[in-house]
């Protein structure tokens, strides 16, 4: 089995600052991610994007580029694309699916990059097709080069849901209303943060830039007071809410959702590392010290897998986390770590400085984080809120119960869609913390392994 | 349900065919299966499997599975994780879960 200094899961801004700044040390490094190309969530497809393409989507995304370039000059770096990692063994031994087959390789040292999801949004109407999420929508802006036909609710809080709206009518599609469902209630208590916000660099400007154009685009701007719902047949229909005490419904051909980004535990849960409930953030966060090393010495978290702090901050965190690993394994001593990581971690202190602002202003409702008993919570196996709350009441005191006896959890997704709002449904019933509640027990495979591949798991690797 | 943009936003990925329900679909080389199905207008992408609803990508990064499909003869492939290649063959999945069956 090829072994490595390092392992890196995930290609985002994360993994691939983690990558080449680990190389750079002389670290062997193996960076392995399902997509085909590196980039992660906000830089997807940006290694192959065209100069339009870049000038469309913005700055942001264009500055994608020259980590992906760092990435593919640092030497000692095996990038495995398409490749899939579906367990990780106690001798931190990788299995890995690419092309079609299973391999494995063994690292001394695990940095894990798998960044964030967009939180589920639960509501009435959630499940019909013509109903994504906005950064779904802007995935397909990135890799199929194209936007939705017809009339755009974006419904939901945050900067992404700016930046998409935006994106949107620079293509020209027909954004036909902005519905923002972050409580009024939310307001005063993030004025508090302003300060902090204020010197965090750029972020304020640019979100009053966003909205400023979708103003001058004549987009309607609506407040939802409570439960927004979307009705349809076959497919999203109408938006329906109330907004300033007025019912509203707005016709629809696409609705997109949008309420923040969440890291995703699959990796980390499957793990066995700890977690913690960010109340601010309302999800789940591996812990980590300041190198990112978790309650494993031998694995860090790194990027937005490890709580949120956008793009700029887990480009930082990443190669904070490839310093640390470095002194783990004896190749810089701790004043050498202390000073190579000292600037970085003033930078990622720097970039942090705007979330308690954005985590308190775009705090979801309460219909979205507990739904109203008719909603489905579980897509796959199609369970309510209100079967959650029934089997709390009875006596089920976590989501592992609740699985059992509702399936919920158990289908394809693993409980990615349904793990957050399950813990907080029971937590919410029976009157105790989400931390009380917890969370799924994640057992490999992350992902289903066809038998066929498992059949030719071989030693050596495939072709980087 | 999603239309390219103009062409001084595309990049050139070479057009190329695959086989969906046994029609012909033109579609780009190397771009998601998903992408490719939702330009097509390929919707419902699937039903679910307890009640038989429609259903459709919601995520495209990999996490919903709500764009299962069959592709080459192997079931539940996350389109939205799979790049189209030329000749490759395309069925949707239907209907409610089979007992004994794969979910
Ligand atoms: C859909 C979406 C769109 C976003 N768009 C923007 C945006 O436009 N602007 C912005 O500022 N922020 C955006 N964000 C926020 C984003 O989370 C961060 O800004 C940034 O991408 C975080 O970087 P990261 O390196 O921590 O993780 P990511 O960029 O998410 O990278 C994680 C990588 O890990 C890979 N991975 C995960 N699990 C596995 C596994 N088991 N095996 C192999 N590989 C795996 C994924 O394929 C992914 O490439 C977006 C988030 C999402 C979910
Ligand atoms: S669209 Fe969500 S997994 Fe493919």
């Amino acid at each position: 089995m090829r072994e490595y200094d390092v392992a890196i899961v995930g290609a985002g801004p994360a993994g691939m600052s983690a990558a080449s700044q680990a190389a750079a040390l002389g670290l062997s490094v193996v960076l392995m991610d399902e997509q085909p190309r590196a980039g992660g969530q906000i830089y997807r497809n940006v290694g192959a994007a065209s100069r339009g393409r870049l000038d469309w989507l913005g700055p942001d995304y264009a500055h994608g580029r020259g980590l992906v370039e760092q990435l593919a000059s640092a030497p000692g770096v095996t990038h495995l694309t398409s490749a899939t990692v579906w367990d990780v063994s106690s001798a931190l031994e990788v299995s890995y699916l690419q092309g079609g087959s299973a391999a494995q390789c063994r690292a001394k040292h695990l940095i894990v990059a798998t960044g964030a999801m967009e939180r589920p949004s639960p509501l009435p109407g959630w499940t019909l097709p013509g109903v994504m999420n906005a950064g779904a929508a802007q995935i397909m802006m990135k890799v199929g080069g194209a936007v939705p036909e017809g009339r755009i609710v974006l419904v939901g809080g945050g900067p992404l849901l700016y930046l998409v709206a935006v994106q949107l009518l620079d293509a020209g599609a027909q954004v036909a209303a902005l519905l923002e469902t972050s409580p009024k209630h939310n307001r005063r208590p993030a004025m508090r943060h302003l300060m902090g916000a204020l010197r965090a660099p750029g972020y304020l400007i640019k979100g009053m830039r966003l909205l400023a154009r979708i103003r001058r685009a004549g987009v309607a701007h609506h407040f939802a007071d409570a439960e927004v719902a979307i009705e349809g047949g076959d497919t999203a229909e109408a938006v329906v809410f109330n907004a300033g005490g007025k019912a509203n419904r707005i016709a629809v051909d696409t609705v997109l959702l949008h309420h923040g980004v969440i890291p995703n535990v699959q990796l980390t849960r499957m793990l066995r590392l700890e977690h913690d409930w960010d109340a601010r953030q309302l999800a789940w966060r591996p812990r980590c010290d300041a190198y990112g090393v978790s309650s494993h010495e031998a694995i860090s978290v790194t990027g937005d897998g490890a709580g949120i702090g956008g793009a700029r901050a887990a480009e930082c965190s990443g190669a904070i986390a490839a310093l640390g690993a470095a002194c783990r394994l004896g190749v810089i001593d701790a004043s050498a770590l202390q000073a190579k990581a000292a600037p970085l971690l003033a930078e990622h202190q720097a970039q942090l400085r705007i979330r308690p602002f954005l985590d308190t202003l775009y705090q979801p409702p309460d219909w979205l984080l507990t739904p109203t008993d008719d909603t489905i919570v579980c897509r796959c196996e199609e369970v309510t809120a209100g079967q959650i709350r029934d089997m709390a009441r009875l006596g089920c005191t976590g989501p592992n119960q609740t699985k059992f006896f509702s399936r919920s959890g158990m289908g394809p997704c693993q409980g990615r869609m349904c793990g957050v709002t399950v813990a907080q449904l029971i937590a919410q019933t029976r009157g105790v913390s989400v931390e009380d509640a917890g969370y799924y027990r994640i057992r490999p495979p992350l992902k289903p392994i066809p038998l066929a591949a498992l059949a030719s798991m071989d030693e050596t690797p495939p072709a980087g | 349900m999603f239309r390219e943009v103009d062409a001084s936003r595309l990049d050139e990925a070479p057009a190329c065919h695959i086989e969906v329900d046994g029609h012909k679909v033109a579609v780009r080389e190397g771009e998601p299966l998903a992408a490719a199905l939702l330009k097509a207008a390929v919707i419902p992408m699937r039903h679910s499997v307890v009640s038989g609803e429609p259903r459709a990508p919601y995520c495209m990064m990999g996490v919903c599975f709500e764009c299962l499909v069959e592709v080459d003869g192997v079931p539940n492939v996350q389109a939205c994780m799979t790049s189209v290649r030329e000749g490759m063959t395309v069925r949707r999945q239907h209907g409610a879960r089979q007992i004994g069956g794969q979910a």
